[in-house]
């Protein structure tokens, strides 16, 4: 009855595919820009802020370039953190070298940095393929936050080895830095994660997407019908890589406020591609339920035993995040391997006949 | 020039100057690559019978030395404790195939290779919920493991080789010898070489896909145990042991994710290259701690010479 989509009639091809050609997902997609544009921030206070919003918004971006990669063009990667920490660095060196850059450019251009890096790792994606590709990517991933620890340059010469993100300011208001207000933050964010996810979808839904489907479905046949393999994975590469790298500077300059080397380690690969993979591979929406279930569950974790009043250490409570975040991994690829976005997919087609059975 | 010197001269040098010291760095990274080659026999061992890239080797090993030295801790034998500990990681296996691979058959790899990241971060919060996260003392000496210590003099030098480390290499040779005498002689071990090149096949024959995957399972399980009592009793037992596991990931590509004998030279081959690597270029030129990275870039670089690794299976690829 909701989805109802008896009525909306489609008297041209180009109209079947627009990017909603069901009203219904529009007015649904409408609702939830609303909340996240006006009702959140409105009602938010600074720890949603610190520990929900924004945290989502930044691991989504970063699950979005990661999709990319694995989840249309079917390229494994485990080096996500490790970009991440060359698009914070490359923002860190922009803003220190040039302190009256606009961050919004900055953090724009960083990715840059990223995808010449990302493309530089993708080429051995040619030779090597599955698993060999994906520990190959673990080089990436070790050397670059190898080379973060030992090139001074890098994070000016700090005695601490850690980057510090100065005081920024866009339009005379503090953004980033320590006097920076969590709101200004979030806008700034979902700005940018707002602008990506609409490249993200043009380009997948695109010309270049169509390659890079079928170069992850089967390469050897994109080939046969005229595919460039080497342009189609290098470019998804570098856009993936691209996305990443804003993200990261977004993680470092609009959340963290500061980072060290070991915080682009593997962990946050890893969180990152269970982010994609719950999510559901080779869908945009996907990475943003993945992002909250993996953002959200360790602060209702956190909070649950409290509300019940059950005293538990916060050492447990860790352990027990662990644990849990482990078996739901494994839960969740039993119920869908496909992932959530999947799940709302069916939940959506029974949505369309209901309530009829059929 | 002088970076010219650095690279290409001044190494050799070094070595022909002190031929002692080298041999002390060959045997430390012979000793460090055979608890690769072990780690990297656990992964092929399940790559090859269920084609799964099993993550979580490496946190079997933390967890089988936890399980160890916890059950020692209790009050309970030290050899008492290992047939234990070989009962608890039995029950791992069982387990695992139960829960997690048996409603995950026939999914693409990708997504069994997720499930055994899962299994990891289960068993890390498990383990650090039970036994706790601080690092543990390995109860070498009272498994009967001499801690003494050779002193030799080659070339007039000086060369230390501790006995737990002649115990680790001799441990690790008779378990590999062990394991082929399984594999090549045994019904059971055919069984699981039968599974490895064509599952259709194997089961047509009557061979238990699940009994199988429970006892490589299993075997898995007891090289983690070995491999967690050798490295603990050089390095603590902790969490930080987990290091080691990404360490195994070169040597299945440098030997091959599906080549036993790959795993055993490519595990040697890497232990000895990183600390060549990083006792003569690593330390003096680019500020040490390279090993975190050193087998990786080498492994890539000759993955791009022979994509299916220097012992694997070549891949061919049909339409």
């Amino acid at each position: 009855m909701l989805f109802r989509t008896a009525g909306q009639f489609k008297t041209s091809y180009l109209k079947d595919q627009t990017l909603f050609p069901v009203r219904q997902d529009a007015i649904l997609l409408g609702i939830i820009l609303a909340f996240a544009w006006v009702i959140f921030p409105l009602t938010a206070s600074e720890f949603t802020f610190q520990t929900l919003l924004i945290p989502v918004l930044v691991y989504s971006l970063a699950a979005l370039g990661l999709n990319i990669l694995t989840g249309y063009a079917g390229q494994l990667s485990l080096g996500t953190g490790a970009f991440m920490g060359v698009g914070a660095y490359a923002c860190y060196k922009m803003i220190t070298i040039f302190p009256e850059m606009n961050l919004l450019v900055a953090v724009l251009v960083s990715g840059l940095f990223s995808a010449f890096i990302g493309v530089l790792f993708g080429l051995p994606s040619l030779r090597i393929k599955g698993f060999y590709l994906a520990i190959a990517t673990l080089a990436a991933q070790f050397f670059l936050v190898w080379l973060f620890e030992k090139w001074a340059w890098l994070y000016n010469y700090n005695a601490s080895g850690a980057i510090q993100v100065p005081h920024v300011e866009m339009l005379g208001t503090p953004v980033a830095g320590p006097q920076a207000a969590s709101m200004t933050q979030y806008y700034f964010v979902l700005v940018v994660v707002t602008l990506m996810t609409i490249l993200a979808i043009n380009l997948t839904r695109g010309t270049q997407g169509r390659i890079w489907k079928a170069t992850r479905d089967m390469d050897i046949a994109a080939e046969l019908i005229g595919i460039n393999l080497l342009k189609s994975k290098l470019t998804a590469f570098a856009v993936s890589s691209y996305i990443v790298g804003v993200s990261g500077a977004l993680f470092v300059f609009l959340w963290r406020g500061a980072a060290e080397p070991n915080l682009f380690d593997i962990p946050i690969s890893f969180r990152i591609l269970f982010i994609a993979i719950i999510g559901g591979l080779g869908s945009i929406m996907g990475n943003y339920m993945g992002a909250i279930l993996i953002v959200a569950l360790p602060v209702v974790l956190k909070t649950l035993p409290e509300t019940f009043g059950i005293p538990i250490s916060s050492a447990t409570v860790e352990h027990l995040n662990v644990m849990v975040v482990g078996a739901l991994i494994v839960f969740f690829l039993i119920i869908e391997p496909h992932g959530l976005a999947r799940l709302w997919t069916l939940i959506r087609e029974k949505f369309i006949i209901w309530p009829f059975p059929h | 020039m002088e970076l010219l010197n650095q690279l290409f001269v001044n190494p050799f040098v070094d070595m022909v100057a002190a031929p002692d010291f080298l041999l002390q760095v060959l045997w430390e990274g012979l000793v460090s690559g055979v608890l690769y080659a072990l780690i990297a026999l656990g992964f092929v061992l399940i790559f090859r019978s269920s084609r799964i890239f099993n993550f979580a080797q490496g946190i079997m090993v933390v967890f089988a030395a936890l399980t160890l030295v916890g059950l020692y801790a209790m009050g309970i034998p030290a050899w008492i404790s290992v047939v234990l500990t070989l009962g608890v990681m039995f029950m791992l296996a069982v387990t695992i195939e139960r829960v997690v691979l048996r409603p995950l058959v026939g999914q693409p790899d990708i997504i069994l290779f997720m499930a055994t990241i899962g299994i990891t971060l289960f068993l890390i919060g498990f383990g650090e919920l039970i036994f706790g996260g601080e690092n543990k003392q390995m109860i070498t000496s009272e498994l009967g493991i001499p801690t003494g210590a050779f002193e030799l003099n080659p070339f007039g030098g000086f060369l230390l080789l501790e006995q737990k480390d002649i115990t680790a290499v001799i441990g690790a040779v008779s378990l590999v010898i062990g394991l082929l005498l399984f594999l090549n002689k045994t019904r059971m071990g055919r069984a699981v070489r039968a599974l490895g090149d064509d599952h259709q096949a194997a089961l047509s024959v009557g061979i238990s896909l699940r009994t199988i995957w429970v006892l490589v399972w299993f075997i898995a399980g007891v090289i983690a145990l070995v491999t967690g009592v050798v490295w603990g009793a050089r390095a603590g037992v902790s969490f930080a042991l987990e290091v080691i596991a990404y360490k195994a990931l070169p040597v299945l590509m440098l030997g091959g994710l599906e080549s036993i004998t790959g795993a055993i030279i490519g595990g040697l081959a890497i232990g000895i290259l990183e600390k060549l690597f990083e006792i003569y270029w690593g330390q003096p030129i680019m500020g040490g701690n390279t090993e975190t990275w050193f087998a990786f870039v080498l492994a890539l670089i000759v993955l791009l010479f022979r994509p299916q690794g220097l012992f694997g299976e070549k891949i061919i690829e049909r339409v």
